[in-house]
């Protein structure tokens, strides 16, 4: 047993945040903010990373590694508040052509979810809605271009994730060579990776207002008060990285559930944590917390959530 | 990252389940709570079976008379002897813990050769003398004074929540040698005799009814010099090597126990009927997630200590604080799967919830253990 990353697993975090470091900076942050049309020249140059052709075997043109470095990469992702159906354009880089190489985008829509909701509407070339309901999630995939589908427009509480919201998906066309309940699976672990992310940069972001801002003659993050709000976030980001990394060890559908819930948790919570520790700066526009505190809730509604994650533990428990 | 064992690990794993059904048999049955004698006996004769079939002080260094295992191997056996119904370290946790491995680090050879095989056989009880009325978290601010006369300290104060005390050969003691100093450097760590003269154990009764742990008076208690662990006024450094020790891989059987607990709790809540409460189950759904994760993390750890040597990191501050919490939670959620036999102190769970509460408080505060996160991980400043 070595469960601690290898030398080649900190390389390819190391790397992805240089490169996401680089390439989607805080200007760019915020000026996806103002206008989140995904920009189309750093999606092709996310898909030339790898982001997408990741686990696509190499003599497919893919980089051949596993979901142990696909989960290191997308909390990455979600670590920089990467916006876009990223997860949809990894799981679909095999089965949908142009995907891989960033030429085409493609949105994965859970069908069995009220509202059925699309994210980044005006930007997908193509969307792919998973049916079947919880727990079993055995349903087909049907394809759809973007104009065949009725949708109503929906006001998305994250400025960086436009969304749509479904009326009408039964008309798609089936693909039947995915396989659905791995899907389902897979969008749930690599959501838990960006939500690890997420909530392991409102640790620091925390941190580092703690450290700097001053009030009665001290900085704040010297005061139990604080330093005891700081320690908890980093308790509930530690325990989610075990259990977000086991599953992506292990891949199975119940260690992706627990992962998934905890790290919703760590990653909302964080960034409530994270906006009191601002202070009144947490409450405004111009901080980044809220950006992550309303994708941590899209991600937290998104492929799973508590009440489906404690039943099936529960399940577990008498089984 | 890997969560496979390699072949030698389930060698080992294999061995130790034979052994282990072998002879947990022929264990005689285990004393009542209260019967502290028999129960020196009963973890001691554990102890003898432990050294005789090659086990004990698995993770300790060889030349200190251990076995040299691995972390991995360590968690592998403390998970299978959990597994396996065994008796818990009990009475031998000190000498096992904390003042055998720091005799391992700090003593000379002649220390090592007299404290610590007696340890590994089970013949020699340690206690700790750490905590005091007035150094509970604050532990530098201990007043037991050592006054060097000859070859020998004379000590003269009182220490507080000394498990075992009443049936411990050998005490690890923190002295203060040097009232002049800096308060972490007059500290000095000491291996006291019990039944030395001027040596006064008043067993504490606990909330939960229990006598787990004692008071002891040091009246003029000689300790020769040759006792000392480590230089003089050097025990506060001594002493952490301890405590880390204590926060690395305390806990690991306990979380295997914790989720055989859980386990039983599900199945009694079908039985009575209390499952089909949906805030109920799912509450024990997601004490399920926690333990599973918080095994998940005892791995992380290990295999860090593994990478690092075998020096337990800060990650045991983490992991404790989630875990005491989490053990609370469980017989809370107990409490309510029993209902109207909740307030059965005779129940084994009720006793349990009761002892559960010193879990954030012994070893460190839970509020503590936040002050370590948030200073030594996240390097927030030092205040108040």
């Amino acid at each position: 047993m070595d469960f601690q990353l290898t030398a080649d697993q900190r390389a390819l975090r190391d790397g992805t945040r240089e490169l996401l470091t680089g390439r989607f900076d805080r200007d760019r942050l915020r000026a996806a903010v103002d206008d989140p049309a995904l920009d189309r020249a750093l999606w092709r140059e996310l898909a030339d990373a790898g982001f997408f052709a990741l686990r696509l075997p190499e003599a497919d043109g893919g980089v051949g590694l596993g979901l142990p470095e696909a989960v290191l990469v997308f909390e990455e992702a979600g670590r920089a508040l990467l916006p876009g159906p990223l997860v949809a354009g990894h799981l679909l880089a095999g089965a949908v052509d142009g995907v891989a190489t960033g030429e085409r985008i493609v949105a994965l829509c859970d069908g069995s979810a009220e509202p059925v909701l699309c994210e980044h509407p005006a930007d997908c070339d193509l969307l792919i809605f998973l049916e079947g309901s919880a727990p079993e999630h055995v349903g087909r995939a049907r394809q759809s271009a973007p104009a065949e589908v009725a949708h109503a427009p929906y006001a998305s509480v994250d400025p960086l994730t436009p969304l749509a919201r479904v009326t009408d998906s039964a008309h798609g066309t089936p693909c039947d060579g995915l396989d659905v309940p791995r899907l389902r699976r897979e969008a749930a672990l690599l959501t838990a990776a960006q939500q690890l992310g997420s909530a392991a940069r409102t640790v620091e972001m925390a941190v580092g207002h703690a450290r700097q801002r001053t009030q009665f003659g001290a900085p704040i993050g010297s005061f139990q008060a604080v330093k005891h709000l700081c320690a908890g976030m980093l308790v509930r980001a530690e325990l989610a990285r075990a259990a977000v990394y086991a599953a992506a060890v292990t891949g199975d559908a119940l260690d992706v559930a627990g992962a998934k819930l905890l790290a919703d948790e760590a990653a909302v919570h964080n960034a409530r944590d994270c906006l009191q520790v601002h202070g009144g700066m947490g409450f405004t526009w111009e901080a980044d917390v809220h950006l992550h505190l309303k994708r941590a809730w899209l991600r937290a509604a998104a492929w799973g959530g508590a009440q489906d994650a404690t039943e099936r533990w529960a399940d577990a428990l008498v089984d | 990252m890997d969560l496979t064992f390699t072949e030698e690990e389930e060698a080992f794993r294999a061995r130790l389940r034979t052994w282990l059904a072998d002879v947990l048999p022929k264990l005689p049955p285990k004393p009542a709570a209260t019967d502290w004698p028999g129960r020196r006996r009963h973890d001691a004769a554990w102890q003898r079976m432990l050294y005789d079939a090659g086990y004990a002080g698995l993770h300790w260094p060889v030349d200190a008379g251990g076995r040299g295992a691995t972390p991995t191997q360590h968690l592998i056996f403390l998970e299978e002897t959990e597994k396996a119904g065994a008796p818990y370290v009990g009475a031998n946790f000190v000498g096992l813990l904390h003042a055998g491995p720091t005799i391992a680090a700090e003593g000379t050879a002649a220390q090592r050769a007299r404290w610590l095989p007696p340890i590994l056989r089970g013949d020699e009880i340690w206690c700790q003398g750490f905590s005091e009325p007035d150094a509970g978290s604050d532990l530098a601010a201990l007043r037991t004074r050592a006054v060097r006369d000859g070859d020998a300290y004379v000590v003269t104060g009182s220490k507080i929540w000394t498990s075992h005390a009443e049936v411990a050969d050998w005490c690890e003691l923190l002295v203060r040698t040097d009232p002049e100093a800096p308060r972490h450097r007059g500290i000095s760590w000491l291996a006291m005799p019990m039944d030395a003269p001027g040596v006064t154990v008043r067993p504490l009764r606990t909330l939960a009814g229990s006598t787990e742990f004692a008071e002891v008076f040091l009246d003029e208690v000689r300790v020769p010099v040759g006792h000392r662990i480590g230089a003089e006024h050097d025990g506060w450094r001594v002493t952490m090597v301890t405590l880390s020790f204590e926060r690395g891989t305390a806990f690991v059987g306990e979380v295997v126990a914790c989720r055989r607990v859980l386990a039983e709790l599900a199945r009694t809540a079908r039985a009575n009927g209390r499952w089909d409460d949906a805030v109920l189950r799912r509450r024990l759904g997601r004490l399920n997630v926690e333990f599973a994760a918080l095994w998940r993390l005892t791995q992380w750890n290990v295999s860090e200590a593994q990478r690092t040597g075998g020096v337990p990191g800060t990650g045991g501050s983490v992991f404790k604080l989630r875990y005491s919490h989490a053990r609370q939670e469980l017989y809370d959620a107990a409490a309510e799967v029993l209902g109207g036999q909740a307030l059965d102190a005779a129940h084994p769970w009720v006793a349990d919830r009761l002892s559960a509460l010193s879990y954030t408080i012994a070893a460190g505060t839970s509020q503590i253990q936040r002050n370590i996160v948030a200073e030594r991980i996240l390097g927030l400043p030092k205040g108040r």
